[in-house]
């Protein structure tokens, strides 16, 4: 039996490891702020909590904890990213678009004119 | 089900909530920790249980934890493929993106069922809540696939939106 599980931790470690450097090599490879943000942070959810699973396996006692840290993450991640997003567009950084659809300038514009 | 609890039960949820992650964190039944435990989580939840949680017990409600156990399936199967969608594209030699930003009406009335669902638009790749205006949604989606209201809907919130009104706007 434990065997198996030893298995099953490299098994998520491994696929946690991928998907953190599938993240990584997003954020060099894409072409603006937000959909650097888009690889960066989310391909690196399932990395993180994935990775974070397999130490569960390999380590059955800290199970408890490393539980509490996938639901942190899974809690604060969309947060920060969200506010990193909104952030930036109200500091007027245009979204690359190769068909230059953005529902979010009209909100914008129409704030800029009440002021 | 009732949706808005007394304020006691509200009190005393946050405060079960919060002994949970005590012990989570401690793991030992020794008698000071547990006290300590007891008194400083007391203290937190009666300063904060009334930004803590608007539902209290009623989360706890039989039908309730079925429909959330439904939810968390949804939400990880959909994790899953737009990881390996998302990872498909930073692979391809091209980097096939179209990026833009859409918006949507969603059908959810509360306002916490309606932050649920941003972050868990958030949450899974390829989709970026960037702004929630009452009940218009602005989303930064890396690859759109349409233009049209009802087919970004569609895409993007339907699956876990016909969950969360079974949670939470019933």
């Amino acid at each position: 039996m434990g065997i198996f599980l030893v298995y099953f931790g490299y098994f998520f470690v491994t696929i946690g490891a991928i998907f953190l450097f599938l993240g990584a090599l997003g954020i060099y490879r894409m072409p603006d702020l937000y959909t650097r943000l888009q690889a960066g942070t989310k391909a690196s959810t399932l990395g993180a909590m994935s990775l974070i699973l397999g130490v569960a396996f390999l380590e059955p006692d800290w199970w408890i904890k490393l539980i509490i840290m996938i639901l942190f993450i899974a809690f604060s991640n969309p947060l920060s990213s969200h506010a990193i997003a909104r952030g930036s567009y109200k500091h007027n950084l245009k979204p690359f678009s190769k068909e230059q659809i953005d529902a979010y300038e009209e909100v914008e514009e129409s704030k800029e004119e009440q002021e | 089900m009732k949706n808005k609890a007394q304020k006691w039960g509200r009190f005393l949820y946050t405060w079960l909530i919060l002994m949970i992650v005590w012990y989570s964190y401690t793991v030992s039944l020794a008698s000071a920790e547990l006290i300590t435990g007891i008194i400083v989580t007391g203290l937190i939840a009666a300063l904060n249980f009334t930004s803590f949680t608007h539902y209290g017990f009623s989360l706890f409600h039989p039908r309730r934890i079925l429909y959330i156990l439904q939810f968390s399936f949804v939400f990880l199967v959909a994790l899953v493929k737009s990881n390996i969608q998302v990872a498909k594209i930073v692979i391809n030699p091209k980097l096939p993106v179209n990026p833009g930003i859409v918006k949507f009406k969603t059908t959810l009335k509360s306002d916490f069922a309606k932050m649920v669902l941003a972050n868990t638009i958030t949450l899974t790749p390829g989709t970026l809540t960037v702004d929630l205006i009452g009940d218009e949604f602005y989303i930064h989606w890396l690859n759109m696939t349409s233009h049209d209201e009802a087919a970004i809907y569609e895409d993007i919130a339907a699956d876990f939106e016909k969950v969360l009104i079974k949670i939470f706007d019933k």
